[in-house]
């Protein structure tokens, strides 16, 4: 059993923590504030190749691993939470799909403009009535001549209104349950696709989070992505390598916490003495620390059986719902050890508490993770 | 354009250094591009640009070095040189500068050379003057800005000096050693870095370079280090109680006396 990294993954590392430390994580706290999309960490990690990383060169991919990939998810959630949200979801919700079920002509139209970062893509499938329940997609798709007809909305589409493509299920065949749901890759402008507006949230606030709805909205039968029928699969099989990114924005956002709290630990003393001297705050430290190295462990090993071919459903169900609620304990006991300045605005613990809750709810709560890794074990799949 | 750049690996600024024994604990030691260093590669990686040529980084360090060196390649420099023969290590600026003199003119095909002004680790900020002393070059050390004329036989540099600025002109080729402020170093890209494994990659031992074992690294060093202590701790702060005007008074009275400050 091998628990190295490789040389280049050791490098990536090294060079998104830099490139984060120095450039994203000094805006982060103003992100939050003023909730303002931060355009130009987007630009600059497209600069450096991030964007497409896990993709082909052919396709204007780096032609890095998934590994690779989930370590530069973590090393920018370290930074910032919005800013690991927005790139999380481009690559792998965004441009996962195309790549995994588009046609080669749909491929080489997207790819390369996504993958260099020029554009952003993004994933429609959850809908006011369709959250745990994404088969329960109440939007349609009739065939007319050369195009689809889209009626319906989606919810909580991150980056949806300011995507240049968003790939979103609708039902094509009513009657045949979620074997009749259809992916469409809806291009931005398409006329009857309406963004609405940004929804104020608790945390990740820079990432822009809108409702979509289509209105008679013509999109070109050549978006189908893939064959009529397969939406829901494919989307299934997108949140899986999702769920990948969901975990390692957890390790980056628990591990912020525990730095902090480490910091702030050895720095504040009570009783005469910094409060990193008492038991109490070194266990919920020492705490910290084993099971966020669980937890990255369980994302890097859901991460390499993907890169290795295997079936990994179940490991990046776990890997996430482990990283996630290792998260919200990790923020949770960062707090307490900052007291009250835990709870002011002026130290970041807060804004990481606020951020990394979205890792328990996005790409599957955690108790439909818990419900994907029974229905593994009970092999009622 | 063809520069060459020295670059030395050195331990994070932030790692924590322990001492035993007189000397440093190795272990658990992070090691970094040195960052004066990373001035000098993005100097070369700029004028490049500009005049085409190559940069090749040239390295007097462990094996361990070898992912620092990566670092450079990733960031755009096409070939390296690693002086990692044992026999190099443990020396002195001197017997450095003398490994990098005799690399550098096996190399022969350059029109300059970038260091930075100093490795953070040892802060000796000497390598780079000797070595043009070595090479027979003229050099100008603590470069703050740095021009290369039009016909690329000249440079123009600005350099840092007691309560101002000094402009250098020399010809080329020359020593130049980088200051904080020259630049800002890139980040290397994702695709600097898969390319950077496959870029040439030759090591080179005293042999290659026609050196005597005896006159270089542990061997060949004039300068020998008795021992490394760390700095004393730091005494606690004081708190000088009583009203403010008073204690303001005393504050001055004990910057002036006792801590001989002011
Ligand atoms: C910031 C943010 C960004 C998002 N980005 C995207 C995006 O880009 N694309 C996209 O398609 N969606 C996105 N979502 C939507 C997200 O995936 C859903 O919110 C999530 O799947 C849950 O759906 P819901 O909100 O409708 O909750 P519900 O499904 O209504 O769940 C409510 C509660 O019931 C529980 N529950 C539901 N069913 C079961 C069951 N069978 N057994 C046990 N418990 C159950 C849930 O676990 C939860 O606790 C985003 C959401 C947020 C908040």
């Amino acid at each position: 059993m091998d628990f190295e990294l490789s040389e280049e993954q050791r490098m990536v590392r090294e060079m998104v923590r830099e490139f984060a430390q120095k450039e994203i994580a000094p805006r982060a706290a103003e992100v939050d504030r003023t909730e303002e999309f931060p355009a130009e960490n987007i630009r600059k990690m497209a600069e450096l190749g991030l964007m497409g990383l896990p993709y082909p060169e052919e396709y204007g991919g780096g032609g890095g691993d998934y590994l690779s990939y989930a370590i530069a998810v973590e090393e920018i959630a370290y930074a910032c939470g919005s800013t690991a949200l927005i790139y999380a979801a481009h690559v792998s919700l965004g441009c996962g799909p195309i790549y995994y079920f588009g046609t080669e002509a749909q491929k080489r139209k997207w790819l390369p403009h996504l993958c260099s970062g020029q554009g952003l893509a993004a994933f429609g499938l959850t809908e006011p009535e369709a959250g745990s329940d994404a088969g329960a997609t109440r939007t349609t798709a009739v065939r007319d001549g050369d195009f689809y007809i889209l009626n319906g909305s989606k919810m909580w589409i991150t980056s949806g209104a300011i995507a240049d493509v968003v790939t979103c299920t609708a039902k094509t065949d009513p009657a045949a349950g979620t074997r009749g749901i259809s992916c469409f890759l809806v291009e931005k402008g398409t006329p009857g696709f309406i963004p609405g507006k940004n929804e104020p949230k608790m945390g990740l606030k820079g990432s822009v989070t809108s409702a979509l709805s289509f209105e008679n909205c013509r999109v070109p039968a050549e978006n189908l992505l893939g064959q009529e029928g397969e939406g829901y699969k494919q989307m299934l099989i997108t949140l899986d390598g999702g769920r990948i990114s969901i975990g390692a924005m957890a390790v980056g956002l628990a591990q912020a916490a525990l730095d902090e709290a480490k910091r702030y630990a050895q720095q504040r003393v009570q009783f005469g003495r910094p409060i990193a001297e008492f038991q109490a705050i070194q266990w919920m430290l020492a705490d910290m620390a084993t099971e966020i190295e669980a937890a990255r462990l369980m994302v890097y090993r859901a991460a390499a059986m993907k890169d290795a071919g295997l079936r990994f459903t179940k490991e990046a169900a776990m890997a996430k719902l482990f990283a996630s609620e290792v998260a919200e304990r990790a923020a949770f006991k960062a707090i307490q050890i900052h007291g009250g300045y835990g709870y002011s605005r002026e130290y970041p613990v807060e804004r990481i508490y606020r951020d990394q809750r979205l890792c328990s709810i996005g790409e599957g709560t955690s108790e439909i993770q818990r419900l994907v890794i029974a229905r593994h074990l009970l092999d009622r799949r | 354009m063809n520069s060459i750049v020295c670059l030395k690996e050195v331990p994070d600024t932030e790692t924590r250094i322990e001492i035993r024994g007189g000397k440093i604990v190795e272990e658990g030691i992070q090691y970094v591009v040195n960052p004066y260093d990373e001035f000098a590669l993005e100097e070369a990686l700029k004028w490049q640009e500009k005049f085409g040529g190559k940069v090749t980084i040239l390295c007097l360090g462990p094996e361990r070095a070898r992912e620092s060196i990566l670092k450079g390649l990733a960031m755009g420099a096409d070939e390296v040189y690693h002086l990692a023969d044992p026999a190099f290590l443990g020396g002195d600026a001197y017997t450095t500068a003398r490994a990098l003199a005799a690399a550098i003119q096996k190399l022969g095909d350059y029109d300059i050379i970038f260091c930075g002004k100093q490795a953070v680790d040892e802060d000796n900020a000497a390598v780079g003057v000797m070595l043009a002393e070595m090479l027979d070059l003229p050099h100008v050390s603590v470069v703050s800005r740095f021009e290369i004329a039009a016909d690329g036989k000249s440079a123009r540099a600005e350099r840092d000096i007691e309560g101002g600025r000094e402009v250098v002109e020399t010809p080329l080729p020359a020593v130049v050693t980088a200051q904080k402020g020259l630049n800002e170093p890139r980040y290397p890209s994702f695709r600097g870095i898969r390319q950077a494994r496959s870029k040439p990659f030759t090591q080179w031992t005293v042999a290659d370079l026609g050196l005597d074992a005896g006159g270089v690294g542990a061997a060949g060093a004039k300068l020998q280090v008795m021992e490394v202590l760390p700095p004393p701790d730091r005494p606690p702060g004081r708190v000088i109680p009583g009203e403010p005007a008073e204690a303001v008074k005393e504050l001055v009275r004990l910057l002036r006396e006792e801590a001989k400050v002011i």
